[in-house]
C-alpha cells in the first residue's frame, strides 16, 4: 500500500511541472501590462516604465523569470502580488478556507442527495420515479450557474426572505478567524448564533456550486448501480435469502461505489472552477473572486501562484481518491 | 409428500417484440435425498427453471405454475419475507461462474458469515468456527488463512468450493446446482462433482444437477429430466433413460457420448441449434433437428401420452431404441449409430 502511494506520488511530478508551464505562460498570453494597467488613464513616461519593469523582473527573458518563479515555489514562495505587495501565499491562504468550506458544504449536498437519489433510480429503472430523477438531474446538470444561482436568489432571498443574499455570515457576529472555516471557528468560539448564522450563509451558495455534481453523481450512481445489478454475485447475494436492502446497499452499493468516487474525486476539480462562479454571484470572500480579480489587473504573480496552487489541491485530492479506491477495492490494494 | 414438487412451470419473459416463453410445462418432482438431473443443451430452459424454483429471476420474468410447493409449502403463495427464509437456508443453489459469483469487495469469510447469520445466527464466535469447518469439509486447504482472502487471490475451482460451502452452511435440504463445473478445467471438474456427492451422501439433502454433460448425469443422478427449447420433453430414471431413451432428442445426445460412438471415425452431432424467440417452429420444436421427422411432427405439436410415465414429448416415443416414425426406416440404414450402443450405462 505505502509503495502504491510512493508511485501515485511520483506520477504527479510530471504533472505539476506542467502545471507550472501552463500557468506561467497562459497569464503571459493575454493581451494586456500590469504596469499599464496600474498607471490608468493617466499613462505613464516611458522611463519610469522601464524603471518599474525591471523593478519587478519583467525586463529579464522568459526563461529567466519562469526558472526564477520555479525556485521560488521550491522554497514555498510564490512571489509578492504587484497590487497589494503581500505574499501571494499568504493572500491566497488567508481565502482558501472559505472557498473549501464552501466546495465541501456543496460536495456534502451533492453526494447526500445525488448518492441516493442515483441508486433509487437504479432500483426503479424504467419506472416514473427513475425518469423523474433523471429528467431533474439533466436539467440541473444543463443548468448555466450564473443563472441558476440569480434565480434562487430572486425566489428565495428576494421573494420568499428565507436566505441571505450574500456573504459568510451575518454582520452581528465577529468571529476571530482560527481555521478559516466561518463553521468550525464560530464553534470553537462557543457561539451557537454565530454557527447557524454561518450555515445559513452557507445553503443556497452550497446549492448553487453543487447543482452540478449532483447531477453527475446521480446519474454515474444509477448506471453504475445496474452495471452491478446484472452481475452474478447480486444474484449470489439474492440466492443466500438476503433482504433487498441488503443486496442493494451492500452488495450491489460497495461495488458500484469504485466508479462513484472516481467521479467525486473529479468533482473536486470542478467544484474549485465553479467556485469562481458561484463567488462572485455571491460575494463569497474566496480565491474564486480574488483570481478574478488578480486576472483583470494581470498581476502576473497571483495569478500564476493561484493556478498553480489550486492545480496542486486538485493532484493532492485525485491522489487521495486513487488511496481511497485501495479501501474499497480489495482488488488494488493486493 | 415430495421436497420440491413443481408441475407446469411456465416462465415467460416480458421482450419489445412480446412475451417469449423461455420455460414452458416443465414438471419436477424430488423427494428428500434424491439426486436429480436436468439436462439439455444451452437455451434448453434449465437454468431458468431452476432460477424461477429459487425466486432469483429478473423482474421481466412472469412465473406460473400449477403446483409449485417445498416441503408443503406453496411458493407461489409465499411472501418474499417468507420465501427468503427458504431460499438459502433449505434449499439453495451453486452456479455456472464460481469466479464471478462470489463478490469481489469482500473477503470469504465475510460471504459465508453473512449467510449463517442471516439463516442460522449464532454469536460471532460460532458463526467463524462453523465458517472453519465448511471450508475444511469443501476440502480447500489452509481455511484459517483461506477465511481472510478475497475472491481474486482464489482459483475456480477454489471460488466454486467457497460457494459449495456457503451454499450448504445452512444445513439445506436441497442443493441446486447450475453447471457447476462448465467454467472448471477437466480435472477440478472431476473433483468438485465428486464433492458434491460426497455431500449429498453425509448430510443426505437432495441435489439437483443442470448440466449438459450426458456423461455427468451417468456418473451422477438418480432422475433425469431432458429439456429441449424450454419444453421438458422426458422424464426417466438414469438407468432406463440410458437403456431406453425414448425421446429422439435424448437419443441424439447419448450417441454423441464419445463411449457410444463405437470405431466411427466420427462423433455423430445434432445438426443445427435450439431454436431461440424468433425461430421457433410449428409442430414439435425438435423437428428440424429430429432424423425421424414426419409431416405431424413438423405441423402438430406433440403432447405426452397419457400412459407414458416418462411423458415423452413426441409423435414416436421411442421403443427400445427403434422409433416407430415412418421416417425412421431410412434412417437406420443411413446413420447405424441411430440406435444407441449400451457399453455405457450408469
Amino acid at each position: 500500500m505505502f509503495k502504491f502511494f510512493l508511485v501515485k506520488l511520483a506520477q504527479l511530478v510530471p504533472t505539476f511541472i506542467g502545471v507550472t508551464i501552463v500557468a506561467f505562460s497562459f497569464i503571459r498570453l493575454l493581451p494586456g501590462d500590469p504596469i499599464l494597467l496600474m498607471a490608468g488613464e493617466r499613462g505613464i513616461s516611458a522611463e519610469r516604465y522601464a524603471q518599474l519593469k525591471s523593478q519587478m523582473g519583467f525586463d529579464r527573458s522568459l526563461i529567466v523569470q519562469y526558472f526564477d518563479f520555479l525556485k521560488g515555489l521550491l522554497h514555498g514562495d510564490l512571489g509578492n502580488s504587484l497590487v497589494t505587495h503581500a505574499p501571494v501565499m499568504d493572500e491566497f491562504m488567508s481565502r482558501f478556507p472559505a472557498t473549501l468550506e464552501l466546495s465541501l458544504f456543496a460536495l456534502a449536498f451533492a453526494v447526500i442527495i445525488g448518492l441516493p437519489a442515483g441508486v433509487l433510480a437504479a432500483v426503479k429503472r424504467g419506472k416514473t420515479l427513475d425518469h423523474t430523477i433523471m429528467g431533474i438531474s439533466l436539467t440541473g446538470y444543463s443548468m448555466p450557474i450564473f443563472w441558476w444561482g440569480l434565480l434562487l436568489i430572486m425566489l428565495f432571498s428576494t421573494i420568499l426572505g428565507w436566505t441571505p443574499v450574500s456573504g459568510r455570515i451575518s454582520y452581528m457576529y465577529f468571529i476571530e478567524p482560527v481555521t478559516g472555516f466561518m463553521t468550525i471557528d464560530s464553534l470553537i468560539a462557543g457561539d451557537w448564533g454565530a454557527f447557524l448564522s454561518a450555515l445559513h450563509y452557507l445553503i443556497l451558495p452550497s446549492i448553487v456550486l453543487g447543482t452540478i455534481p449532483l447531477a453527475v453523481i446521480a446519474r454515474q450512481t444509477r448506471s453504475s448501480m445496474l452495471e452491478v445489478l446484472g452481475e452474478d454475485y447480486v444474484r449470489t447475494a439474492r440466492a443466500k435469502g438476503l433482504s433487498n436492502f441488503r443486496v442493494i446497499m451492500v452488495h450491489t452499493l460497495r461495488n458500484a461505489l469504485i466508479s462513484v468516487v472516481t467521479v467525486i474525486g473529479l468533482q473536486v476539480g470542478l467544484l474549485l472552477a465553479g467556485a469562481i462562479l458561484t463567488e462572485t454571484i455571491f460575494s463569497w470572500p474566496g480565491i474564486g473572486k480574488w483570481m478574478i480579480d488578480a486576472i483583470s489587473r494581470r498581476d502576473y504573480p497571483s495569478v500564476q501562484g493561484g493556478l498553480v496552487l489550486i492545480a496542486f489541491i486538485v493532484m493532492i485530492v485525485n491522489l487521495l481518491v486513487d488511496l481511497a479506491y485501495g479501501v474499497i477495492n480489495p482488488r488494488i490494494r493486493h | 409428500m415430495a421436497l420440491l414438487d413443481i408441475e407446469g412451470l411456465s416462465v415467460r419473459f416480458k421482450t419489445s417484440s412480446g412475451l417469449f416463453a423461455a420455460v414452458e410445462d416443465v414438471d419436477i418432482n424430488v423427494d428428500r435425498g434424491e439426486v436429480w438431473s436436468i439436462v439439455g443443451e444451452s437455451g434448453s430452459g434449465k437454468s431458468v427453471s431452476m432460477l424461477a424454483t429459487m425466486g432469483l429471476l429478473p423482474w421481466t420474468a412472469q412465473v406460473t405454475a400449477d403446483r409449485m410447493t417445498f416441503d408443503g409449502q406453496d411458493l407461489q403463495q409465499l411472501s418474499p419475507r417468507q420465501r427468503r427464509r427458504i431460499v438459502g437456508g433449505e434449499m439453495s443453489m451453486i452456479f455456472q461462474e464460481p469466479m464471478s459469483s462470489l463478490n469481489p469487495c469482500f473477503t470469504v469469510g465475510t460471504q459465508i458469515d453473512e449467510m449463517i447469520k442471516q439463516h442460522l445466527g449464532g454469536s460471532r464466535k460460532e458463526r467463524h468456527e462453523r465458517a472453519l469447518d465448511l471450508l475444511a469439509q469443501v476440502g480447500i486447504p489452509d481455511p484459517a488463512r483461506r477465511i481472510k482472502a478475497y475472491p481474486h487471490q482464489l482459483s475456480g475451482g477454489m471460488s466454486q468450493r467457497v460457494m459449495i460451502a456457503m451454499a450448504i452452511s445452512c444445513n439445506p435440504r436441497l442443493l441446486i446446482a447450475d453447471e457447476p463445473t462448465t467454467a472448471l478445467d477437466v480435472t477440478i471438474q472431476a473433483q468438485i462433482l465428486e464433492l458434491l456427492l460426497k455431500l449429498q451422501e453425509d448430510t443426505g439433502m437432495a441435489l439437483i444437477l443442470i448440466t449438459h454433460d450426458m456423461g455427468v448425469v451417468a456418473e451422477t443422478a438418480k432422475h433425469v429430466v431432458v429439456q429441449y427449447a424450454g419444453r421438458q420433453v422426458e422424464k426417466q430414471d438414469v438407468k432406463s433413460l440410458f437403456a431406453n431413451p425414448r425421446h429422439p432428442y435424448t437419443e441424439a445426445l447419448l450417441s454423441a457420448l464419445p463411449e457410444r460412438a463405437g470405431n466411427q471415425d466420427r462423433l455423430p452431432t445434432i445438426p443445427g441449434v435450439v431454436p431461440g424467440q424468433h425461430d421457433r417452429p410449428a409442430g414439435c420444436l425438435f423437428n428440424p433437428r429430429c432424423q425421424y421427422a414426419t409431416e405431424q411432427c413438423r405441423e402438430v405439436e406433440p403432447v405426452p401420452a397419457a400412459d407414458d410415465p416418462a411423458r415423452t414429448l413426441c409423435h414416436y416415443p421411442l421403443e427400445d431404441g427403434i422409433s416407430p416414425s415412418p421416417a425412421a426406416a431410412g434412417v437406420a440404414r443411413d446413420n447405424p449409430q441411430s440406435s444407441p450402443h449400451r457399453e455405457v450405462r450408469p
